[in-house]
């Protein structure tokens, strides 16, 4: 991870719990931190979304960058460039569906790309049919917004027959919701 | 009115952690562990609607209450609580900034001794967190990931086979691990040594944070250290990583205390004392500077230069006199000069035992 304000790498990563938006993360290289900690001004508003952005436009073209603003996860409906802006994602599975995207991203965090800690005792269920939960639960909640209660009705009973059915009652036709590169 | 008896019987007392007790404790405030998890099938909650928030609030309350261990824990609707209630929590380290400001429906599941917490609806469907008083990390992962375990039998949490616990920001991804270690460090940075510390700690990536005050950061001269990644190592290696740090800080900071020390003791004695002096004869202080001052007394007492207040007491007080605890314990709103004036007689009522004298200074 590099420094928000130069290109060497950041070494301090500070938490400010006080700021016009709440807690905020500053990532630093040492000189930088140093100035940082000793001055009295009111700190600057740096999310960990502009460390994010930047990582992301390292080696991308504009054209590149533009486009993959605009991909949204067909589940949650959260676009990239939204992701980028608020350094929140939008559900579980923008995960699957940005992962092409999100791995350099993660790789450049953590330093790594693979889980290798505790696991649930049970089984999840796999992020297709989680994503298929979520998709459903917000078209119900649209059907309902449009008053359009017989459609909220069918996406309703799917809905419980998808979370009683555990992993066996999820129909494989619980469409894969990422179209395309996940 | 029942969460207000709740929070009542809260601010009566002191939480375990702050018992100025466990091992290194004259150094080490504290050991927190949090985890984050969040249910699989509801989008995390920046996308979550109202009715999303309901349902996850539902689900983590129905599955706590079934627990044993819960039956006497103290649920607490967030959404419900009044400004300087939230503040109270977020004053005592129980609920985040983030959870007591953000809006809709939320809570935090707090058991009676303030060792677990569990925020419901903050940055993530669930935050997990375990407080010791002391440097005490191995217990605290213990006692989270049972917690983890007995949450875990009724909820599905957002796993992936590659990158583990799913989370909000993909900065906790993996293990969804926050190890911290809360530590008073008021020796380095009287002799301006803590930016020289921080440096050495460079070879591994850790977060330094600043702790409480109404303005400006690091008042009190606490700072808190914590992992920086989540994903690629264990939990058990994550603690290991803080674990090795701390007895370095603790080190440093001794010896930062021998230096004053060996340099001229009767002056630290005279700084330390009149600390104390000022925290005890006050008429109106602000919160700034009653940490800044305890943060003295602090030092003084752990060096036995001062010998009549005990360290619990010092503690407590570092917590009591924030704003939102004090009004709690006043028992109504004060504007920002009234409690300077009523921290001032807190302070004095404590330290000095109701005499018109400090305590007795060595």
């Amino acid at each position: 991870m590099k420094c928000q304000y130069c290109e060497k790498p950041a070494t301090f990563h500070i938490t400010e719990l006080v700021g016009p938006d709440g807690p905020s993360v500053t990532h630093l290289c040492e000189e930088h931190a140093r100035k940082y900690l000793s001055s009295e001004s009111p700190t600057p508003l740096a999310a960990v979304a502009s460390a994010l952005a930047k990582q992301l436009k390292l080696g991308q073209t504009k054209e590149e960058l533009a486009e993959l603003d605009r991909k949204a996860c067909p589940v949650c409906g959260i676009t990239f460039y939204e992701f980028r802006n608020a350094g929140r994602l939008g559900c579980p599975f923008d995960y699957t569906h940005f992962r092409k995207d999100l791995e350099p991203l993660l790789a450049n965090i953590h330093d790594s790309v693979e889980h290798i800690g505790k696991r649930p005792k049970r089984a999840a269920h796999a992020a297709g049919v989680q994503g298929r939960a979520i998709q459903l639960r917000r078209e119900m909640e649209e059907a309902v917004e449009h008053e359009d209660y017989e459609r909220a009705s069918v996406l309703r009973d799917q809905l419980r027959a998808l979370e009683s059915g555990d992993d066996a009652g999820a129909q494989p036709q619980a469409e894969q919701p990422g179209q395309g590169d996940c | 009115m029942q969460q207000q008896l709740k929070l009542d019987e809260l601010a009566s007392r002191c939480g375990e952690w702050l018992r100025g007790t466990g091992p290194e404790s004259d150094i080490v405030i504290s050991s927190r562990i949090r985890l984050a998890r969040n249910l699989g099938d509801f989008p995390f909650i920046r996308r979550c609607s109202q009715d999303d928030r309901h349902a996850i609030e539902r689900t983590a309350r129905n599955r706590m209450e079934k627990l044993d261990q819960w039956s006497t824990v103290h649920y607490l609707n967030v959404s419900q609580l009044s400004e300087v209630d939230r503040q109270f929590l977020v004053e005592r380290q129980l609920i985040s900034r983030e959870l007591a400001d953000a809006e809709g429906s939320r809570a935090v599941a707090i058991d009676p001794n303030e060792q677990f917490s569990v925020m419901i609806n903050e940055e993530d469907h669930l935050r997990l967190q375990v407080m010791h008083s002391g440097l005490a990390l191995e217990n605290a992962w213990q006692q989270i990931s049972e917690l983890d375990d007995m949450l875990e039998g009724a909820i599905t949490y957002a796993v992936h086979p590659q990158y583990g616990y799913l989370t909000a920001c993909p900065t906790n991804v993996g293990t969804g691990l926050r190890v911290s270690v809360m530590l008073h460090l008021p020796a380095l940075v009287i002799t301006r040594q803590i930016e020289k510390v921080f440096r050495s700690l460079q070879k591994i990536s850790v977060t330094v944070r600043g702790l409480y005050g109404e303005g400006s950061q690091f008042t009190g001269d606490f700072y808190q250290v914590s992992n920086q990644i989540t994903l690629g190592r264990t939990e058990q290696e994550l603690i290991q990583q803080v674990s090795e740090v701390v007895p370095l800080l603790i080190d440093y900071e001794r010896r930062a205390r021998r230096f004053l020390i060996d340099q001229n003791e009767q002056d630290l004695h005279d700084d330390v004392s009149r600390a104390l002096g000022i925290l005890c004869t006050a008429k109106k202080i602000s919160s700034e500077e009653t940490m800044h001052y305890l943060s003295k007394v602090r030092m003084g007492v752990n060096l036995g230069l001062i010998e009549s207040v005990p360290m619990k007491k010092i503690n407590e007080l570092f917590i009591q006199t924030q704003p939102a605890h004090l009004q709690k314990l006043h028992g109504r709103l004060l504007a920002s000069s009234d409690r300077n004036v009523q921290r001032a007689c807190f302070l004095q009522s404590h330290l000095a035992g109701g005499r018109d004298t400090p305590p007795g200074l060595n």
